[in-house]
């Protein structure tokens, strides 16, 4: 593996051949091979070495722009109006601005997991020094880091090894972010292709961030049987004093739970998070619980049910400090990202802070030192949890009755909710002394508080609506099984094959945020249709939490109905947003273990295998965040589909295949050179579906790939047109176009199928070995 | 309420060029019959009730009978379509957004590319979008959004308008096209 920065120095040395004084040497780089696999065509690809695939990919599916916006205010030549085909002052049009807006969100996702992932490396290697060793699964892992060794062609094997992978990342944004500049970058076609190289640095950021976090710091290691983690709102004893964590990045949460352990005090202060940190904390420690996804954050906070919060960085409240203020909760701000404007308390005696957090002289502090952050979140919370009371500001019924009746139902709340919740409505019936429909309405709240703000009443709506589902939402106790990390090497060697020919009809990654548009529970049961069904389901973020949030009738959560194996049937929570690299990564493998294809730096072959060949695609349901625009982009890149909820159509650009260009679906035979027409498979590599019943069949339609045996494409039709009956009440339309031969066909619908075969003309086609790359034809014709 | 050009997700606001008001509905009608090809584009809001004696898709039923127009039902909208015994067309919305932004699309029926299009139902952002997404990059489509709410981007749109001058509104248009007038009744 290459290493930077060896540095030699010699005083004095006496040889035979002579005396030796003040001798230094630096050396950059010191390469220590290891990896015998030559190095493939693209190690550490530059921002255009892969523009070529790229090309390939967008040349199928094409930008559709959505712009949010007719203007562009990015520089003072502006405003500039772009409507239509008018050109701003810089001469850029309309599709290049939003592609150069989608780059821009892109490199900000990418660049906040990049800068995780170093903050995290820095700080384990700082704890636990540079030759900690890398371990991710034990025996049971032998390609510890599939996308790295992917893009940047090396095997990290010790923490210091992954600060090489972060310079690659960090330049590469840095360089993406420059042509997002006014006066460079012109095409929008190029911008989409940088979008891509975002996304593909976006995941080599993730997986530096989790592997060194679970070689460190003890997570499971790639483990089908992780641990159950209590979730919920009422899963805490908020008898004791309660610390509530909120981020990404977990070396805080670390802190507290260490300190809570060494002072042997683990049973007397409860540890909840929400968000990602929550997802690692518990990866971490089994003492710590879940309260739940990102919009959880105030109606938690104002129930007062936190004597104290940390917050470390991504996804936060902007406002938690003053959320925080009003319910007397000290609040501690553990990242030089998110410094809320408090006074930076790291070098300060702890004492001193916890004194001025306990008496109020200080709203909250800055303490940039993981164990000074356990120290003091923990003593501090012991003394303020009795003086606060579990000070709330949710409202009383009475409140809000009394509320209810001097609303004018002006409609601003409802006009300011992302869902459009009709909470004058509910406001209606609650002057009424009936708050169920405001109680309906938290089911599928995101948790934004807009309706607050809008208010002119200055009425706290959002308050009103937790108030109204207090029952439900103390009644939430469920079990999500913790992150389990990476898929081993040997559930790969076991589905590779069924995945490949089809067998297994499919992987659908659910992930993602919670901006959901009929609430989470619309992804539990996504989730299981496709379990059922004996795809593999994967999930991780705020996705993986919402689907442990419903139970059947004995009571049990999806998590303890299914198992954690990467197998058919399975439901496997890899963990956090940065854990997402393990779905990529798993993709990844299918083709290097069960294909034998190289994986040193030989990113164009394996997207293409992937592309051909792995029926994966993506579902962020809820995705609001740039770091799912990047976490999307990576996949695209790989050739994985990603749907998106109706939410997702501010993305402002979809890549959608036509299927009515039968030119755009032809793929090169790599046994003979022939084109051959292959059908739209998978359809599109982005979009945005309405409704989840679109989602469902639409996800079972893109797991279909050219390289299907018919017994492999005859399950998956199966599972479409079974799916698209049910949900749709007919057959699909364009069955077929995903009929190649007469054994596609499924056998239990042979007679409608075949009629509808017969109505559009149909004609048998060949089933290729199928390459988007010339190169690798093993026969080449003329 | 007021006949505003006022989007109604407050934050949702387009421009410089914005939708125009229908505030004659019968000039929808109008254009419809001027039309050479237009088409109706139907989200799954349709089937929702709006009040107990209104479901927009009844309307969209009554518009393609008025008009012999294709009528597009996106997400699984097509279901309720079914139920009506009325042949729409399923597509997703994004597919056919992107159809439409195509000016050499020919069409569900292969005959020519439409030259104006007609939305209801979609989830207010989605249909902000997309039609922000055509008036960008069609070059010979003209946009109508038949919402209850004022959407921006389309060419033309309704104001935000009660239920009661919703219905009315579509009951116009419903007469301008020739079918017999219905009381409205909310």
């Amino acid at each position: 593996m290459a290493r930077k920065g060896v540095h030699v120095k010699i005083d004095e040395l006496k040889s035979d051949f002579g005396l030796l004084k003040n001798f230094e040497l630096s050396v950059g780089r010191v390469i220590e091979e290891k990896w015998t696999e030559p190095m493939g065509p693209t190690p550490f690809p530059s921002v255009i070495a892969l523009r070529d695939w790229d090309m390939k990919l967008l040349q199928r599916y094409r930008p559709f722009y959505l712009p949010y916006c007719d203007v562009c205010c990015l520089c003072t030549f502006g405003k500039c109006d772009l409507t239509q085909d008018k050109r701003g002052a810089c001469g850029l049009n309309m599709a290049s601005q939003q592609s150069r807006i989608v780059l821009l969100a892109c490199c900000i996702g990418a660049a906040t997991h990049i800068a995780h992932g170093r903050h995290l490396v820095e700080h384990l290697i700082e704890k636990y020094g540079r030759n900690s060793p890398l371990d991710i699964g034990g025996l049971n892992i032998d390609i510890e880091a599939p996308v790295t060794r992917l893009v940047c062609g090396i095997k990290p094997e010790k923490l210091r090894d992954l600060e090489d992978v972060l310079d690659y990342c960090e330049e590469q944004v840095t360089r993406l972010l420059s042509s997002t500049h006014t006066g460079q970058e012109g095409s929008n076609l190029d911008f989409e292709s940088k979008v891509f190289h975002a996304g593909m640095v976006d995941q080599v950021g993730m997986e530096v961030a989790d592997i060194a976090q679970i070689s460190v710091l003890g997570f499971p290691k790639a483990d089908p049987e992780a641990p159950l983690a209590d979730l919920g709102f009422g899963i805490a004893d908020v008898s004791k004093p309660t610390i509530l964590v909120i981020g990404h990045n977990v070396p805080s949460s670390v802190g507290i739970v260490d300190y809570l352990t060494e002072k042997g005090l683990a049973g007397k202060v409860e540890v909840v998070g929400i968000c990602c940190t929550a997802h690692d904390i518990t990866r971490y420690n089994s003492m710590a619980k879940i309260v739940g996804p990102i919009s959880w954050q105030l109606r938690y906070i104002r129930s007062g049910l936190a004597d104290l919060i940390v917050v470390d960085e991504q996804c936060i409240r902007a406002d938690t400090l003053i959320e925080a203020q009003k319910v007397k909760t000290p609040v501690i701000a553990s990242s030089e990202k998110n410094c809320l404007g408090l006074e930076n308390r790291t070098e300060t005696p702890p004492e001193k802070t916890i004194a001025d957090l306990v008496e109020n002289r200080v709203p909250g502090v800055l303490i940039l030192d993981s164990d000074k952050v356990g120290e003091v979140a923990v003593e501090t919370v012991i003394k303020v949890a009795p003086k606060r009371g579990k000070f709330k500001i949710i409202p009383e019924i009475e409140k809000i009755i009394e509320a209810a009746k001097e609303c004018t139902e002006c409609n601003e709340c409802r006009r300011a909710c992302p869902n459009d919740k009709p909470i004058p409505e509910a406001m209606k019936a609650a002057a009424k002394g009936d708050l169920n429909p405001l109680a309906e309405i938290l089911e599928s709240c995101v948790g934004c508080a807009r309706c607050d703000s809008a208010c002119p009443n200055d009425f706290p709506l959002h308050s009103f609506i937790v108030k109204a589902g207090e029952e439900k939402l103390w009644k939430e106790k469920f079990k999500m099984r913790v992150g389990r990390g990476a898929i081993q090497d040997v559930e790969i060697r076991n589905v590779g094959q069924p995945i490949v020919l089809g067998e297994i009809p499919g992987v659908i990654a659910i992930v993602g945020c919670s901006n959901y548009p009929q609430g989470g529970e619309e992804v539990a049961e996504i989730a299981e249709e496709f379990a059922k069904r004996r795809f593999i389901v994967v999930t991780s973020g705020c996705a993986a939490m919402s689907m442990a949030m419903v139970k059947d009738e004995e009571g049990k959560t999806l998590y303890e109905k299914y198992t954690g194996a990467f197998d058919a049937g399975g439901i496997v929570n890899v963990g956090s947003c940065v854990s997402n690299a393990h779905i990529a990564g798993a993709a990844i493998k299918i083709a290097n273990i069960f294909a034998k294809r190289k994986l040193r730096a030989n990113y164009e072959e394996i997207a293409d295998y992937i592309h051909n060949r792995v029926g994966a695609v993506g579902l962020a349901w809820g995705a609001y965040s740039q770091k799912a625009a990047a976490i999307a982009s990576g996949f695209w890149r790989l050739g994985v589909p990603v749907v998106v909820g109706p939410h997702g159509s501010k993305y402002r650009r979809m890549l959608l295949g036509r299927q009515d260009k039968p030119e755009d679906w032809y793929v090169l035979d790599a046994r003979t050179g022939d084109k051959v027409y292959v059908g739209p498979a998978p359809e599109h590599l982005f979009t945005a579906a309405e409704t989840k019943e679109e989602a469902i069949v639409l996800l079972a339609k893109l797991c279909m790939r050219p390289n299907d045996t018919s017994k492999g494409r005859a399950i998956k039709l199966t599972h479409y047109v079974d799916l698209h009956r049910r949900l749709f009440g007919s057959l699909p339309s364009d069955i077929h176009l995903f009929v190649r031969n007469n054994t596609d066909i499924p056998i239990t619908m042979r007679d409608e199928v075949v009629k509808v075969l017969e109505e559009k003309g149909w004609q048998e086609q060949m089933i290729p070995d199928p390459t988007l790359l010339p190169r690798l034809v093993r026969e080449k014709k003329g | 309420m007021s006949a505003k050009e006022e989007s109604w997700q407050r934050a949702e606001i387009a421009g410089p060029k914005k939708a125009l008001l229908i505030l004659k509905p019968e000039v929808v009608g109008a254009m419809v019959k001027k039309a050479k090809r237009p088409i109706l584009v139907v989200g799954h809001l349709a089937a929702e009730e709006y009040s107990k004696s209104v479901r927009m898709i009844d309307y969209a039923v009554r518009i393609g009978k008025a008009t012999n127009m294709p009528v597009v039902a996106t997400a699984h909208t097509v279901n309720e379509f079914i139920k009506e015994g009325f042949p729409a067309t399923s597509m997703s919305a994004m597919d056919i957004g992107s159809r439409l932004a195509d000016s050499e699309w020919k069409g569900l029926d292969g005959g020519g590319s439409y030259d104006l299009a007609l939305f209801m139902g979609l989830p207010y952002y989605m249909e902000f979008v997309i039609l922000s997404g055509l008036k960008h990059f069609s070059t010979n489509l003209k946009t109508i959004s038949l919402d209850r709410f004022y959407n921006p981007h389309a060419s033309w749109s309704f104001p935000n308008l009660s239920v009661k001058d919703w219905k009315e509104n579509l009951e116009t248009i419903l007469a301008k096209l020739g079918e017999d007038r219905k009381d409205v009744n909310v």
